[in-house]
C-alpha cells in the first residue's frame, strides 16, 4: 500500500524528466507507551537523490516538509452555547476522518512555500485539512467548527505546525524534529516526506510510525477492553483490599 | 514523578493524584463522607476525561467506606436488613444510572447535567446542613435553648404500603422507601462518581426517621456495595475505569481517611458539621460559576 501510494504521488513526477528522489527514515519505528511515557521527540531524516546525483544549480534551493498523521478518526465535535445563563452544548457537526494527530515540520511557514492549492491536495498545514465533513451543514458551518476544532486539538498538542524545524545540509540530507505529546493517541502512524522546488512537490515519500502501549499499559488496556468483567473485579477487589489493609495496619498504631 | 495511566490516555504526577486522594481521604476521614463529591471534580479540574475521573472516583470512594464499615460492625452499627434493601435499590439504581449516562453522552450533554447536579444536590445539601450546623454550634455556646429531638418519618414514607419491621433502625415501614433512596444514590453513583452519603444520611434521618445509633454505618455498608457496583457498570459499559488511576486514589485516600479520623476525635463534631458545610457549599458555588463563565473552550470532541 505504502508503495502504491507513493507510486502514485511520483507518477505524474517520473513521467518527464528524470526526478529527484527521496529517502527517508525515522529515528523510531515503533513507540511504545510504557508507565513513565511522557512524550516523545520523533526524528525524521533521509536524503534527496537527485538524478546523476548532482544537485541542480542556478535555481533556489529545494525544501523539505514533513507531515506525521495519526490514525484517522470518525468524530463529533460539539459547540457550546449560553442558554439561560448557563454554556451547554448545541450545535455540533460529525467528521468521518479526522486525523487523531496531526505535525508538520518545515523549513519556513507552509504557506510561503506552497499555494492553497497544493496545500490542500497534500494536506498540508493545518487549515488545508480535509476533515471531511457529514453532508448537510453549510460552508460557514464548516468552517467555524472546523477552526474551532483545530485550535482544541492545538492547544492539546495534538496538531502542530512547526516551521523552523526542517534543517537540509548540502541540499542532500535533511533532518526534522517532531515532538509526539504525552497524550499521543496509538496507532499507525504515517510520516510523508514532501520536496518541493517554486511551489510543486517534486518527490514524495511516505513511511510508517507505529505508536502502541507496551508492557503492563498494554495489559490494563486490552484487559479493559476485553475481559472487562475480570477487569472490573480486580478494580473492586483492590478497592476494598486497600481499605481493608488501611484500616488493620492503622489499628497497630 | 510522572506516570502514564492506561486508559484515560494521559500521563500524570503521581504524586499529585496521590496527594489529592490523600485531601480528600482526610476530609472524608474527618467527616465520615466518601468524598467522591471532591474527587471527580478535582480531577476533571486536573485535566482528567470526566468519564473516566467519574468512574475511577467510585472505586476511590469504595476503599475509604471500607475501614469504615468494619468500624461500624464492630460496634453493631449497622442495620443488616435496611442495608441490603438500600444496596438492592442501588444496584438497581446504577444499571439505569449506566443507560442515563449513555443516553446523555450521545445527546452530548452528559457534562452540563453532571455539573448541574452537583450544583443542585451540594447547594441544597450544603445549605441544610449549614443551617443545621449553625443551629447546632449555637446550642454548644448556650445562645439557644436544644430543640426537643423529634424523630418520625415522613408521612409520605408512612403512605407506602407493605410495612417491614427494620429493628435495628426502629422502624416499621415500607420496604419501598429505602429501595427508591437507594435506587437514586445509585444513578448518582454512576453519573457523579459520589458514594451518595450526603444524601444517604440526611434521608435517612429526617426522611425515614432511622435511629442515629445505625445511620452511619448503614449508609456506609450500602455505600461499599453500591460503588462497587458502579465500578463494574463502568468497567462494563463505559470501560473507563483506569485502575492506575483508582490505585493511585486509593493509596493517598485510605491513608489520608485514618489521619482524618484521628483528627476527628479531638474536634468537636458541631464544628465538623459547620466546616463540611462550607466545604460542600463551595464546591456547589465553584461549580455553579463554571456553569455560567464563558468555558476555556467552545468546542468539544467526542468519538462518533
Amino acid at each position: 500500500m505504502r508503495r502504491a501510494l507513493l507510486l502514485a504521488v511520483l507518477a505524474p513526477l517520473t513521467m518527464g524528466a528524470a526526478a529527484p528522489v527521496l529517502v527517508p527514515d525515522v529515528s523510531t519505528r515503533d513507540v511504545q507507551i510504557a508507565y513513565s511515557f511522557t512524550g516523545a521527540e520523533l526524528l525524521l531524516f533521509g536524503a534527496i537523490l537527485y538524478p546523476g546525483g548532482r544537485v541542480p544549480q542556478g535555481d533556489r534551493p529545494a525544501e523539505i516538509v514533513v507531515v506525521v498523521k495519526g490514525p484517522p478518526e470518525s468524530i463529533v465535535v460539539r459547540e457550546k452555547e449560553k442558554v439561560a445563563g448557563i454554556w451547554v452544548n448545541a450545535d455540533r457537526i460529525s467528521y468521518r476522518s479526522a486525523p487523531s494527530f496531526y505535525a508538520i515540520a518545515s523549513a519556513r511557514p507552509i504557506d510561503r512555500i506552497v499555494d492553497e492549492r497544493t496545500r490542500a491536495i497534500y494536506e498540508l498545514g493545518l487549515d488545508s485539512l480535509q476533515l471531511s465533513p457529514a453532508a448537510g451543514t453549510s460552508a460557514e458551518d464548516q468552517a467555524r467548527f472546523a477552526q474551532g476544532f483545530v485550535g482544541l486539538r492545538e492547544r492539546a498538542g495534538l496538531y502542530r505546525e512547526t516551521p523552523g524545524a526542517v534543517e537540509i545540509t548540502d541540499d542532500v540530507l535533511y533532518r526534522a524534529a517532531i515532538t509526539i505529546p504525552a497524550r499521543v493517541p496509538v496507532g499507525k502512524f504515517t510520516a510523508e516526506t514532501f520536496l518541493i522546488r517554486d511551489g510543486r512537490v517534486l518527490a514524495a515519500a511516505v513511511r510508517e510510525i507505529d505508536i502502541r502501549k507496551s508492557g503492563f499499559e498494554r495489559f490494563v488496556a486490552i484487559a479493559a477492553n476485553q475481559a472487562s468483567l475480570w477487569y472490573g473485579l480486580a478494580a473492586v477487589a483492590l478497592s476494598i483490599g486497600f481499605g481493608w489493609a488501611a484500616g488493620a495496619l492503622w489499628r497497630r498504631f | 514523578m510522572d506516570l502514564y495511566l492506561p486508559i484515560a490516555n494521559l500521563s500524570v504526577n503521581a504524586l499529585v493524584i496521590v496527594l489529592l486522594g490523600g485531601g480528600v481521604g482526610f476530609l472524608s476521614g474527618m467527616f465520615g463522607v466518601g468524598g467522591g463529591f471532591l474527587t471527580t471534580p478535582l480531577l476533571i479540574f486536573y485535566g482528567i476525561p470526566p468519564t473516566v475521573a467519574a468512574a475511577s472516583a467510585a472505586s476511590q470512594v469504595t476503599g475509604a467506606s471500607v475501614s469504615g464499615v468494619f468500624a461500624h460492625l464492630r460496634r453493631d452499627g449497622v442495620d443488616f436488613r435496611m442495608g441490603w434493601v438500600l444496596v438492592a435499590g442501588g444496584v438497581l439504581g446504577s444499571v439505569a444510572g449506566a443507560g442515563i449516562f449513555r443516553l446523555l453522552q450521545s445527546s452530548g450533554q452528559i457534562d452540563t447535567v453532571i455539573a448541574i447536579l452537583y450544583v443542585v444536590m451540594l447547594g441544597s445539601i450544603g445549605g441544610l446542613m449549614l443551617k443545621e450546623a449553625i443551629g447546632a454550634v449555637r446550642v454548644l455556646r448556650g445562645a439557644i435553648p436544644p430543640r426537643a429531638a423529634r424523630r418520625r418519618h415522613h408521612p409520605l414514607v408512612a403512605a407506602l404500603p407493605l410495612r417491614w419491621r427494620f429493628y435495628a433502625s426502629g422502624l416499621y415501614i415500607s420496604p419501598l422507601a429505602p429501595l427508591l433512596l437507594g435506587f437514586a444514590t445509585g444513578i448518582l453513583t454512576v453519573l457523579l462518581g459520589v458514594g451518595g452519603g450526603f444524601i444517604l444520611v440526611p434521608a435517612m434521618l429526617y426522611l425515614l426517621g432511622m435511629g442515629t445509633r445505625v445511620v452511619v454505618g448503614t449508609s456506609l455498608f450500602q455505600i461499599l456495595f453500591v460503588t462497587a457496583a458502579a465500578t463494574m457498570v463502568h468497567a462494563l459499559t463505559t470501560k473507563a475505569v483506569d485502575i492506575v488511576l483508582a490505585v493511585l486514589l486509593l493509596i493517598g485516600s485510605v491513608t489520608g481517611a485514618q489521619i482524618g479520623a484521628r483528627f476527628a476525635q479531638k474536634a468537636k463534631p458541631e464544628y465538623l458539621r459547620l466546616a463540611l458545610a462550607i466545604i460542600v457549599l463551595a464546591v456547589a458555588f465553584r461549580m455553579a460559576l463554571g456553569l455560567g463563565w464563558r468555558p476555556d473552550d467552545i468546542y468539544t470532541v467526542q468519538p462518533a
